[in-house]
């Protein structure tokens, strides 16, 4: 859970840093740190989520509310499945962009992570779009997963809620 | 008369380079690279200069006697993606409208063991003028010399990153101009 929470906080800073460190315009200090910090988070989103799925190959997840239909059941798995996938390859695809464009990452500035494929003009612009579309596809899961989170609060009334936030009980 | 007396002209300016300049290796550009590497955010990030010339004169047996003058064009500074270049090239960087050329020039050329040698002289960036040393390799490859250098320069000393830039947290003060020149052996 706490996890849960952590990766949520860093996909949200990490996406509006993303956003508005994009629409700057040129060359400026700021840019560039918003940047670095950006691939900070990717990267740490990245190693948790896979800390995360561990924990789940190695552990029964909690059952789902009794009284679910099997097609939301399914919707629900399907969701979290794409989430997990997402969590890991929109870093990846960050990553590569970055690696595309000639520049490495430092994570937090003080450990140099290896470049895994050479600077490339045309991955570069690829890279790019499929990181921005994914990111986008993230956010209306997101928002789907926060809907349905609402809704099993607020109109199923079944407590599913309260397993993520103890003290809603 | 005007024909054959350019041409007594063009004969003596060749006698005289044939003379005086012959000592002069012909650097071939094709081959030779100058880089700068800058740190982002601890990051290396690698420029070229992909315009620049070179005058070397150089015999490993007489290095006191040898010199090497080198001009860069700083508009043709390199970083993979154009519109950093442009802003690379405004004034608070290199100010290439107003500074087209890096220039360093030779005074002196020592002995530093075996193939290394010791070249002093004067670099100018931005209308600043350094002296430096910088520790040269020269290797000899058939009938080519090569020439390969590393000089860590501050970039502050030059005004290379004005305004908002000058904060060194983001772009580090430390600059690593390096070199691979490649000349004929003559």
């Amino acid at each position: 859970m706490g996890l849960h929470w952590l990766i949520a906080l860093l996909i949200v800073a990490g996406f509006y840093l993303g956003w508005i460190m994009t629409d700057i315009p040129g060359f400026t200090p700021t840019k560039l740190k918003y940047f670095s910090w950006h691939k900070w988070m990717g990267v740490t989103v990245f190693v948790l989520a896979v800390i995360r799925l561990a924990w789940r190959l190695t552990h029964r997840a909690p059952e789902m509310p009794p009284g679910m239909a099997p097609l939301q059941k399914l919707a629900a798995e399907a969701a979290h499945v794409f989430l997990y996938v997402l969590m890991l390859v929109i870093p990846v695809t960050g990553y590569l962009y970055s690696s595309a464009a000639g520049i490495q990452v430092v994570y937090l500035g003080i450990v140099p992570l290896p470049t895994l494929i050479g600077p490339d003009a045309a991955l570069k612009v690829m890279l790019r779009i499929v990181h921005i579309w994914l990111n986008y596809t993230l956010l209306a899961l997101v928002i789907v997963h926060v809907l349905a989170a609402l809704k099993h609060h607020f109109i199923d009334r079944d407590g599913l809620l309260a397993r993520m936030i103890p003290f809603l009980k | 008369m005007k024909t054959p007396f350019l041409r007594w002209i063009l004969a003596a300016t060749a006698l005289t380079s044939l003379c005086l300049g012959v000592a002069h290796a012909q650097v071939d550009t094709s081959k030779s690279t100058v880089t700068a590497t800058s740190k982002q955010m601890n990051v290396p990030v690698d420029g070229t200069f992909k315009k620049f010339t070179a005058q070397l004169n150089f015999d490993p047996a007489k290095p006191a006697a040898g010199s090497a003058k080198l001009s860069i064009d700083t508009a043709s500074y390199d970083l993979g993606d154009e519109s950093y270049n442009q802003q690379v090239r405004g004034k608070e960087w290199f100010d290439a409208a107003q500074f087209p050329n890096a220039t360093f020039v030779s005074s002196a050329i020592a002995p530093a063991g075996g193939n290394q040698f010791k070249v002093s002289g004067t670099l100018t960036i931005k209308g600043k003028s350094e002296n430096v040393t910088v520790p040269v390799t020269v290797a000899q490859q058939g009938t080519t010399q090569s020439f390969d250098g590393a000089l860590p320069i501050k970039r502050s000393q030059f005004d290379i990153g004005t305004g908002e830039w000058k904060d060194t947290s983001v772009v580090a003060d430390e600059v690593v101009i390096k070199f691979h020149i490649v000349a004929a052996k003559k």
